[in-house]
């Protein structure tokens, strides 16, 4: 079970269309990733609230097709 | 408990409520953990024996902090291992909680030590941790 980078990132803008997404396969065997999430929406929101808007936006994927996935999210810093 | 309902219960499938009764117990035993321990770790494996990469990243950190925790093995109960998904709504283990408080899972927790902001709220909980 492996999903490609490219599904991962068009879930993400899907459900944030503003996001900055940057995804890497850190394996090459498309099952460990880390995505980088950088979105204006996630400004006033903790850790914890903008993760669980990346994971929403994968839906029960997460831990499914998608094994492992490392997340950062961030605002950026200028808008 | 569930019986007697004061409303309409045949339109709830005796799989339905099962499954919220069952919620309620393990909800129940969750909470009950957060009460009872400063630091809790929901992992794969034990604190001496990690089984998943990511629960022992987190072990690291909480020992090189030098902080008593709780490990609860989530592989040792699978109903556990489902059900503080939905507690949480956070589809991933590890998850570490600091006084109740949901922290965050393997990222957030490297992240949160890297910056020092994991060690000020343990601070600011009350928690010592070593220099």
């Amino acid at each position: 079970m492996a999903m490609d980078a490219g599904t991962i990132e068009k879930l993400i803008l899907e459900a944030i269309p503003d996001a900055i997404v940057k995804i890497e396969d850190l394996r090459g065997d498309g099952e460990h990733y880390a995505a980088y999430v950088a979105s204006p929406a996630f400004e006033g929101k903790t850790r914890v609230q903008q993760h669980q808007m990346v994971y929403q936006a994968l839906g029960d994927r997460m831990g499914r097709e998608l094994h492992a996935l490392a997340l950062q999210t961030s605002v950026p810093e200028n808008k | 408990m569930l019986w007697p309902c004061k409303h309409p219960c045949r339109k709830t499938n005796r799989k339905d409520l099962r499954k919220i009764n069952m919620e309620n117990v393990l909800f129940d035993r969750i909470r009950k953990e957060l009460e009872e321990n400063d630091i809790v770790l929901f992992m794969k494996g034990t604190a001496a024996f990690p089984q998943c990469g990511f629960s022992a990243l987190v072990v690291q950190v909480l020992s090189t902090l030098g902080v008593k925790f709780k490990d609860i093995n989530v592989l040792e109960d699978n109903e556990l291992r489902e059900g503080i998904k939905e507690f949480t709504q956070w589809p991933t283990i590890p998850q570490l909680y600091i006084k109740g408080e949901f922290i965050g899972g393997c990222d957030i927790t490297r992240e949160m030590y890297e910056t020092g902001e994991l060690q000020t709220l343990l601070q600011d909980k009350g928690i010592n941790i070593a220099a």
